[in-house]
């Protein structure tokens, strides 16, 4: 699935990026230096963690989305600095376990 | 043999929100020298918690990366604290950040072990109260 089409499925607000970009994988995680090692090209990572590190953190990974869920608040700043990044952010008000069923749920639909 | 490329930058300790920005600039500079994925991955994390660890535990220092035909180097110098063991500081899981840098999503205290895991050797140079200067290296 794509960026747009798992924004669909899951009910997410794509804030800025590429919607076009197959997703393959999901990692879930908010200690950056974890996520560092585990965010892998092209996946999905949810997390909490909605600050500009988060966004570095993507710039050196390169998620195809990253996932701000529980409806946690996303300073400008980091859209900003996602944007110049090409990194693609949505934004979801349940948490990462509900997002993961879901995801599970609408890759199950979509094959 | 070809001369090496080399980038050098100076990592601000005050600023949290640019951490990580010596680190985004050399992995565009390698994908734009067509380097391969993994060669990019590895660098990008090892040069990334260096640059991190810098700015969070030593008020900031200076990366150098030295590309050669058959490795890729990076020095990362600082003149904060100093590490007082370093097989301690090696340890997954070991941190001394405090809570407001855990915040942040720092502290999980992977750095250096990523730092190792990463590169295909580290040394660590460090002095108490001069500072560390960590030297990684990955080869092509
Ligand atoms: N450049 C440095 N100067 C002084 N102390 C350092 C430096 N780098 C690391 N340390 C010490 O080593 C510890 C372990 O570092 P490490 O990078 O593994 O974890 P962390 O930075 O605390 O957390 P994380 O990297 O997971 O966000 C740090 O908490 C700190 O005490
Ligand atoms: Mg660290």
């Amino acid at each position: 699935m794509t960026v747009r089409q798992t924004a669909e499925a899951l009910g997410l607000t794509l804030l800025c990026g590429d919607g076009d970009r197959e997703i393959s994988g999901v990692y879930v995680g908010d200690l950056l230096s974890r996520c560092m090692s585990r965010v892998t090209e092209g996946c999905l990572w949810i997390t909490i963690m909605s600050n500009i590190n988060a966004v570095a953190v993507a710039a050196l990974t390169d998620p195809a989305c990253i996932v701000f869920c529980e409806d946690v608040e996303i300073d400008d700043v980091v859209l900003d600095r996602a944007r110049e990044n090409d990194i693609a952010i949505a934004k979801s008000t349940l948490d990462a376990y509900a997002l993961c069923v879901a995801y599970h749920n609408a890759c199950g639909e979509n094959q | 043999m070809s001369e090496a490329v080399k980038f050098h930058f100076d990592v601000d300790g005050s600023d949290f929100s640019s951490a990580g920005a010596a680190s985004v600039m050399v992995k565009k500079k390698l994908r734009q020298l067509g380097y391969p994925p993994e060669v990019i991955r590895k660098v990008s994390i090892a040069m990334y918690e260096g640059e991190i660890n810098m700015v969070i535990h030593a008020n900031g220092g200076t990366a150098d990366v030295e590309v050669y035909d058959n490795e890729i180097v990076i020095i990362l110098s600082d003149k904060g604290p100093g590490i007082p063991n370093i097989e301690l500081a090696m340890q997954e899981g070991y941190s001394t950040a405090r809570d407001n840098i855990r915040n942040l999503g720092f502290g999980a205290g992977m750095g250096l072990p990523n730092m190792k895991k990463y590169t295909d050797s580290m040394e660590i140079d460090t002095r108490i109260g001069e500072g560390t200067t960590i030297t990684m290296r990955v080869s092509l």
